[in-house]
């Protein structure tokens, strides 16, 4: 394209203003939104008032620090999981790798609130599958998995499990198969090879693993509502009811923009700890 | 297929993320910021706007109704009865699943002044319920076009403390919350709050979310009546229910879907809903109890009501006064099994149950007609209690009392 | 792809080789623990599919479609028995088109420019993009929220729109992004060469190129926006797409006709997988 000056541009443009309107705007509006009082009745006045932070913080300091933890335990799930999966299909499926990963995918050709509400009958107490564990006496008549945090976690891990395989495997495919074959004759056991080799080539795989694992599963609050019980409540969960059943929207905004503000930090944090940011700003 | 491609996403692009690029992107935000700096609006009409709404409506013939799931028979009886009575046509959408997110979709548009999609719709007397009222969102009846309303709507249906003099609307129908129980796995009999509060059914108790039926519990179990409970009634209120949620016994806290963990044995008690309790038993054949316990329940009305917006304000009032004539009424409570405004559709009941004799419905009209949980009788209503009554501005301080227990 | 795939499995064999004379002591054939494994992890994730599927041939007394009762076939003759779900379901695949089209488009242009120019303000696009990416649904959704009740607008179906394309466009950019820079330049050249105008080499030479690329990231919106449920409880107002209706019909117990959509909507991704593979394999 020989007009180099404003093809570019014109080429982003569309996009930009649908992400500036519908994207950076209104994060701004949150945070304008978050800075108001007022009620449904009499309208939210635009207020400056820093106090519904602390109100969001000091209300709901419980659930932001659960939702984290269950994201986390989430997100361990999937890579204890999902990484050994990932590194046979890479290594050992041998000409069947794509069948592997699409039968990774196609669960989610079915609707992720749909698969969600078929665990709470599979999991009911009397259910197919405790129901069948309990009467061959393989798990205690009184078991109950359903509205715990075992259930949640679980119920996340199985949700966001293929973005954990997927980016590893990706990786562990790229990997130049001498490398290992190098790894093998020099210290000849496949446990340092693998730890001294695969296992850092593996990392960017890994963290990309995390970051969409984590952010979805900490700001998850389908599973906890559908599995959770009497202390699972996740701060998605708030801030759905915040918005949508109690019109608090002051509050709501200000969790959310709280919720966003830590995992920002969380990402930025992550980032510095693994070094990428090195390998960042080699490629600016 | 959620986010596959995010497995293309290479870390190279987090490498926008440095700390210029953010001072540029916080830059660009602070001046949306200052653009968007001016709250929302206050959503409130000109109560005056309504002085005299129905000078010069007229009948239009057709009107859109917004009712609950399984409010009316699947062949809607009464509709197609209306239709023959009045040549009106209903448009009958069961599209109201839950009071807050019912009135989260048609807020908006109220606000705005724009058609909501329906002339007339059921709500509940809470706080949604409020919320129109106080919004001006509803407009006030007719009561010289509504006869059947006067002369067969039973006392404690007509004038009630959420809206005297019936302003805004009249009952569809009643219903108790109290406690259901699958005599399955529960094997003794239930009578009393207390039984909820019971560590022997450790992790088998259901109790709902709704910050007032919770409430009501809580308030009951201390003996205190909620529609005349205090803010220091409340957090005592609370507290019971933080000490029960504490000892285990509750295995959470449910908006709607109680029946299916009770049928299945997830549950071995809850608090529940008389009618939904009573077509589970008639549909599926199941065996659950429903009691009214000692300490006593509470009775609830979902209401009929006309949006301001309404493009057949005459018709609806139609259809409202309609549903009075106790005929109808009966055939009406035959299929949801709550309870009626009507009280003289027991009579009708059991004529009905008369005619048809020892026939399969024919036992079912009696059993009804004799039910307390759709006809309660005086020593009934003596233990049944209406919800807290809150001024708009409580709502939120009481929300977030009861909240605390449920969003835990 | 599939001749890619052939080295791999070749190059794989090759793998194993040298590891072979170290063990000519064990038996040659061992267990491969990993693709049962492998297998474990798939039966996990198909669990509640096979339950939703067996679940569309029940045939259940009442409404709570949960206990085995009989197998039917009637549901699938009474597919279309409930007015408002086919209604929801109409929402969830015209929502779902609209935003394939439009993000498709906005995204390719995007993707296109990202992988081919340098231009004042990439960074910050790249940076908005893996933003928009990265942000948790429920905060899009509470940010859209604040915004269009800040703006006094009355959120819908076009607001569910502008919500489901917001998402995606990055999602359609990266896919055709990748695709771009791996392009050779040298044929846009031998086309201009040959007197191509640049609107006739990029309809005659890139687009083709691009194609499999756009076609992917449209497919990808598409899967995107007929799953979403937190966004869409956010922005959709009075408008009620498929995930939506089934949590709603949670409390009267979820018909039938629910698993028959899902079941059919299964098949359709699974068809579309099948179909991918083959002519994968006839490509080769």
């Amino acid at each position: 394209m020989r007009n180099r000056t404003t093809t570019p541009y014109v080429l982003v443009l569309p996009a930009w203003i649908w992400l500036a309107l519908f994207f950076v705007v209104p994060i701004a509006g949150m945070l304008s939104l978050s800075l108001t009082t007022g009620d449904v009745i009499t309208g939210f006045q635009q207020t400056f008032e820093v106090g519904n932070y602390v109100t969001a913080v000091s209300t709901y300091w419980e659930q932001i620090l659960r939702s984290l933890f269950y994201g986390a335990c989430a997100t361990l799930v999937c890579i204890a999981v999902g990484y050994p999966m990932a590194y046979w299909i890479a290594f050992r499926a041998g000409p069947h790798k794509s069948t592997y990963l699409l039968l990774i995918l196609l669960p989610f050709f079915v609707s992720f609130v749909l698969r969600t509400i078929s665990w709470r009958f599979l999991l009911a107490d009397n259910g197919v599958l405790l129901g069948t564990l309990k009467s061959i006496g393989l798990a205690p008549a009184d078991l109950q998995v359903l509205n715990s945090t075992p259930a949640v976690v679980l119920g996340l891990a199985y949700n966001f499990l293929p973005f954990m395989v997927l980016p590893i495997y990706a990786v562990l495919e790229r990997m130049d198969p001498r490398m290992v074959e190098a790894a093998h004759d020099l210290y000849a056991g496949r446990i340092q090879a693998f730890v001294r080799v695969i296992l850092p080539v593996s990392l960017p795989g890994v963290f990309a693993g995390v970051l969409m694992t984590f952010i979805p599963t900490s700001a998850d609050y389908v599973n906890a509502s559908v599995l959770g019980g009497t202390h699972n409540t996740m701060i998605g969960n708030v801030i759905q009811s915040q918005y949508l059943v109690n019109n608090n929207y002051p509050i709501a905004a200000s969790i959310t923009f709280v919720l966003m503000g830590l995992l920002l930090v969380g990402i930025f944090g992550y980032a510095r700890a693994l070094g990428t940011e090195r390998v960042m700003e080699v490629h600016t | 297929m959620k986010h596959p491609s995010r497995a293309h996403l290479d870390p190279a692009l987090l490498r926008g993320l440095t700390r210029r690029r953010t001072l540029q992107a916080g830059g660009a935000a602070a001046a949306a910021l200052a653009l968007s700096a001016c709250g929302v609006g206050g959503q409130q009409r000109d109560p005056q706007a309504d002085e005299d709404f129905w000078a010069g409506k007229e009948e239009t013939g057709s009107l859109r109704w917004a009712n609950w799931p399984l409010y009316m028979d699947p062949d809607r009886t009464q509709l197609t009865q209306f239709k023959e009575s009045t040549g009106i046509d209903v448009d009958y959408h069961e599209d109201v699943q839950e009071a807050a997110s019912f009135f989260g979709q048609i807020q908006p548009k109220l606000a705005n002044g724009d058609d909501i999609g329906y002339d007339l719709m059921t709500l509940p007397n809470g706080f949604e319920f409020a919320k129109l009222v106080e919004l001006g969102y509803v407009v006030p009846l007719d009561h010289a076009r509504m006869p059947n309303f006067a002369d067969y709507a039973g006392d404690l249906y007509k004038n009630s403390a959420y809206d005297p003099g019936n302003r805004y609307s009249v009952p569809y129908a009643s219903g108790v919350t109290g406690i259901a129980y699958n005599p399955e796995f529960v094997d003794r009999e239930i009578t009393s709050l207390a039984d909820l509060w019971d560590t022997a059914f450790e992790g088998k108790v259901g109790m709902f979310a709704d910050p007032q039926e919770i409430a009501n519990f809580g308030l009951l179990l201390n003996g205190v009546n909620p529609a005349e409970s205090t803010k220091e009634d409340w957090e005592a209120a609370a507290e019971r229910l933080r000490e029960q949620r504490e000892s285990g016994v509750v295995r959470a806290y449910y908006d709607q879907d109680f029946i299916q963990p009770l049928t299945n044995g997830d549950l071995w008690l809850t608090m529940a809903w008389s009618g939904d309790i009573y077509q589970q038993n008639m549909e599926e054949g199941t065996d659950l109890r429903f009691v009214i316990p000692e300490e006593g329940g509470t009775i609830w009305t979902d209401n009929l009501l006309i949006p301001f917006t309404s493009k057949a304000p005459i018709d609806a009032l139609k259809l409202m006064d309609f549903l009075y004539e106790p005929e109808i009424a009966t055939g009406l409570t035959e299929y949801i099994s709550y309870i009626p405004p009507v009280p003289h559709a027991q009579e009708v009941m059991n004529e009905w149950a008369d005619a048809e004799g020892d026939s399969e419905r024919g036992e079912a009209l009696a059993d009804m007609a004799k039910s307390p949980l759709v006809f309660p009788g005086e020593g009934d209503y003596q233990k049944l209690h209406y919800y807290v009554a809150l001024e708009p501005g409580e709502q939120d301080e009481f929300s977030s009392i009861f909240q605390a227990i449920t969003q835990s | 792809m599939s001749a890619h795939l052939g080295t791999e499995a070749a190059s794989g064999r090759g793998r194993t080789a040298p590891a072979a004379p170290a063990r000519t002591v064990r038996p040659r054939r061992r267990i491969d623990w990993g693709r049962y494994y492998t297998w474990l992890v798939l039966a996990w994730l198909f669990t509640p599919i096979l339950f939703m599927v067996a679940f569309s041939f029940n045939d259940p007394a009442g409404k709570h479609n949960i206990t085995w009762q009989g197998f039917t076939f009637r549901w699938y003759a009474n597919a279309f028995a409930h007015p408002t779900l086919n209604e929801a379901m109409f929402n969830s695949v015209s929502i779902a088109l609209l935003s394939m089209v439009i993000a498709g488009v906005l995204g390719s242009l995007l993707g296109l420019a990202l992988g081919r120019f340098s231009f004042r303000g990439k960074q910050l696009t790249n940076l908005v993009m893996f933003s928009a990416i990265s942000a948790p649904e429920v905060v899009l959704g509470a940010a859209l929220l604040s915004t269009f009740l800040m703006m006094n607008v009355t959120t819908g179906y076009w607001t569910t729109v502008i919500a489901h394309v917001m998402f995606c466009v990055s999602f359609v950019a990266i896919t055709v992004r990748a695709r771009v820079i791996t392009l050779d330049p040298a044929l846009e050249e031998a086309a201009r060469d040959l007197g191509a105008g640049p609107f006739t080499t990029f309809r005659l030479v890139t687009l083709p190129m691009l194609f499999p690329a756009i076609m992917a990231g449209g497919l990808l919106a598409f899967a995107l926006s007929i799953d979403d449920y937190i966004i869409t409880t956010f922005v959709s107002g009075d408008v009620t797409t498929f995930p939506l209706w089934v949590w709603g019909s949670t409390r009267v117990g979820i018909p039938p006709q629910v698993n028959v959509m899902g079941t059919l909507l299964f098949g359709v991704g699974v068809l579309m997988a099948v179909v991918n593979v083959v002519m994968a394999r006839r490509r080769s």
